[in-house]
C-alpha cells in the first residue's frame, strides 16, 4: 500500500532555527531517509518552501487569495510518498522520523491514486 | 533534538507573540519583558516533567501574566497603586486566551512591539539595538558584539532607549487602517535597518554581524505571517532572501570584496533565491509597486543571470528609474548610473553621476563609481584624484583595499603600455 506522510510543525519554530539548526535536522532526517531507502520503503520526499510564499486558489469565485488554504497553527510543511505493508510499518516509519525531527504531527495517509509521471528534478 | 534545545526553539519562536501580549497587558516594557523572563524560568521547570503545551506562546503569556500581575502587587506595597488600566484585562479567563492569539489582536500586539521600537526620536542604531533586545530576545552580549561595541556601552544604549520610549506615549488601542499601514512601514524599514547592519559587515565582521541578516529575514518572515497580503512585506522579505544568497561569495579567501560581476554563482544559495522569486510573482500580481518590490526585483534580475554577462541591464536600467521616481535619492540615481553605464556606456553615465558631487561629496561609492568610469573613459588621472578620496572614505579595509586594487591595475597597464 503507498501511503502518503503529510507534514505538519508550527512555522514559527521551523523558521526561526539557524541554519545549523536546520542542517542538523536534516542530517538526523537524511540518516533515517536512507534506511527507509535501503528497506524499499521510501518513495519521493517533498520539502514545502514557508506557508508565505503560497497562493491559493477558491475555484468557485476564481479568488487567488495570498497564503495557504488552511490558516492552522500548525502548517503542512512536506511530504513523503512510502511503500508500506501496512499502517503498522508506516506509523513505525513515521515514529522513526518523528525521532530524527521532532515537533508537530506526522499525518499517515493512504493513496489511492498514484500516477508516474516525468521526472522533474 | 533534546528537551533543553525543543524549548528553546520553542521559546524563540514565542517570544514576539509573548512580549507583544504582555506589552499590551501591562503598557510597560521593563514589565512585560520581566514577566516573560519569569515565564520562561517556569517553563524550563514545567516543560520537561509535564511535556510540551499544546500552543507555548499562550502559556507563556498566561503564566507571564500571572506572576507580572505578583509584580506589580509587590511593588505597589511600596508605590502607588498603579492605574486601573496598567493592570487591565486582568479578568480575561484562561478559554479566552487562545481565541485572541489567533485574532487580530495578536498582529496588532506584534506590530505594536515591533513599532515601539521605531520610535522617530530613536537614532537607528538604538531602534535596531532594541528590537533585537525586545523582539528577538538577543542577550545585550550578542548584540553588542554583532554591533562590535563593548557590553555595558550597547546595555547603556538600551537602556537610554527604553528610557526615551518610557515618556512617549504608545497608543494600545486597535489601530486603524491607516496607522497600521503607517506603523507597518515603519517596522518595514526598521527591519531593513536590521539586515543592512549585517549585510554592511566587512568580511573579519562578517561571522559576528551575519546573524543580523538572519535575524531581519526571521522578523521579516513573521511580519508577511501577520500582514500575508502586503506587496511591499513580500518584497522585503524577497529583497533580504536574494541578498542574503550571495552571502558566501562576496568575499574572497583573502577577505577582499568580490564585486556582483565577479562572483562565483554556483555559491548562491538557490533555495533563498527560489524563495524570493516566487515572492516577487506574488507581489507584483497585486499592482501596487513599491520601493522593496522594485529593488527585489533588481536584485532577481541580477540572481537570474546564470553569468554576469547575461544580467538585463536595460531592465535594470528601467527599474531604477521606476525607483527613483517612488524614492528620489542621489544614492538611487548613483546606482541606475551603474546600469546606464552597462547599456549607453561611460560618458552617459559620468554625466549622471557628476551632477550627484555636491549631495554625496562624503559617500565612498559616489568617488569609487565615478574612479572607475573615468578609468573606463581613460581619464586616468582623474580617476586617480577620485580613486583617492574614495580611499580617504572607505569604511572598510576591505573597501579600501579593493579601490587600492583599481589604482594598482591602472599602474600595471600604464606601465605595459
Amino acid at each position: 500500500m503507498l501511503y502518503a506522510l503529510l507534514c505538519y510543525n508550527d512555522e514559527a519554530v521551523t523558521t526561526a532555527w539557524t541554519k545549523e539548526e536546520d542542517d542538523a535536522v536534516m542530517e538526523r532526517l537524511h540518516v533515517v531517509h536512507r534506511e527507509l531507502e535501503a528497506e524499499g520503503k521510501l518513495g519521493p520526499s517533498i520539502r514545502l518552501m514557508p506557508t508565505s510564499a503560497a497562493t491559493t486558489l477558491h475555484k468557485a469565485k476564481d479568488l487567488v487569495i495570498d497564503g495557504p488554504y488552511a490558516e492552522t497553527k500548525e502548517a503542512l510543511l512536506g511530504f513523503y510518498i512510502m511503500d508500506c505493508a501496512n499502517l503498522d510499518e508506516a506509523l513505525d516509519a513515521a515514529r522513526r522520523l518523528g525521532v530524527a525531527n521532532p515537533g508537530g504531527a506526522y499525518e499517515i495517509r493512504p493513496v489511492s491514486l498514484f500516477r508516474e509521471a516525468l521526472d522533474l528534478k | 533534538m533534546t528537551d533543553l534545545a525543543w524549548i528553546d526553539a520553542a521559546i524563540t519562536a514565542a517570544r514576539p507573540q509573548a512580549v507583544a501580549a504582555l506589552l499590551r497587558y501591562f503598557r510597560d516594557l521593563d514589565v512585560a519583558e520581566e514577566a516573560f523572563q519569569d515565564a520562561c524560568l517556569r517553563a524550563l521547570k514545567s516543560w520537561p516533567k509535564n511535556g510540551p503545551p499544546r500552543d507555548p506562546a499562550a502559556w507563556l503569556i498566561l503564566v507571564g501574566r500571572n506572576t507580572g500581575i505578583d509584580g506589580v502587587r509587590r511593588r505597589s506595597r511600596q508605590a502607588e497603586l498603579p492605574d486601573e488600566d496598567q493592570i487591565s484585562d486582568l479578568e480575561d479567563v484562561e478559554d479566552d486566551l487562545a481565541d485572541r492569539l489567533d485574532g487580530a489582536d495578536y498582529r496588532d500586539d506584534v506590530l505594536r512591539l515591533l513599532f515601539v521600537c521605531c520610535h522617530p526620536d530613536l537614532p537607528p542604531t538604538q531602534q535596531i539595538a532594541l528590537a533585537l533586545r525586545i523582539v528577538s530576545g538577543l542577550t545585550v552580549k550578542e548584540i553588542a558584539k554583532a554591533f562590535l561595541v563593548g557590553e555595558s556601552a550597547m546595555e547603556q544604549r538600551i537602556t537610554r532607549a527604553k528610557a526615551r520610549i518610557a515618556q512617549g506615549s504608545v497608543a494600545f488601542g486597535a489601530p486603524g487602517a491607516v496607522e497600521r499601514s503607517e506603523r507597518l512601514a515603519a517596522v518595514a524599514a526598521m527591519v531593513y535597518l536590521v539586515f543592512n547592519e549585517g549585510y554592511s559587515a566587512s568580511s573579519g565582521e562578517q561571522t559576528l554581524r551575519a546573524p543580523l541578516c538572519e535575524e531581519a529575514i526571521r522578523l521579516a518572515r513573521l511580519l508577511l505571517r501577520l500582514f500575508p497580503t502586503e506587496p511591499e512585506i513580500m518584497g522585503l522579505l524577497a529583497l533580504m532572501l536574494i541578498q542574503h544568497a550571495r552571502a558566501s561569495a562576496r568575499f574572497d579567501a583573502a577577505g577582499e570584496i568580490v564585486l556582483l560581476e565577479d562572483q562565483d554563482r554556483s555559491r548562491w544559495n538557490r533555495k533563498f533565491i527560489d524563495e524570493g522569486l516566487v515572492l516577487i510573482d506574488k507581489a507584483m500580481r497585486h499592482r501596487r509597486p513599491g520601493p522593496y518590490q522594485v529593488q527585489a526585483a533588481i536584485a532577481a534580475l541580477h540572481a537570474r543571470a546564470t553569468r554576469a554577462e547575461d544580467t538585463d541591464w536595460r531592465e535594470i536600467d528601467a527599474l531604477y528609474a521606476v525607483l527613483e521616481r517612488l524614492q528620489p535619492s542621489p544614492v538611487v540615481t548613483l546606482n541606475r548610473a551603474v546600469a546606464v553605464s552597462k547599456v549607453a556606456g561611460p560618458q552617459a553615465a559620468l554625466a549622471m553621476v557628476e551632477p550627484l558631487a555636491d549631495k554625496l561629496s562624503g559617500y565612498f561609492y559616489f568617488f569609487g563609481l565615478k574612479g572607475g568610469l573615468l578609468l573606463q573613459l581613460k581619464r586616468e588621472r582623474e580617476a586617480k584624484e577620485a580613486f583617492d578620496r574614495a580611499i580617504a572614505l572607505a569604511n572598510t579595509a576591505a573597501e579600501a583595499a579593493h579601490i587600492r586594487m583599481h589604482i594598482d591595475r591602472m599602474i600595471q597597464d600604464a606601465k605595459a603600455s
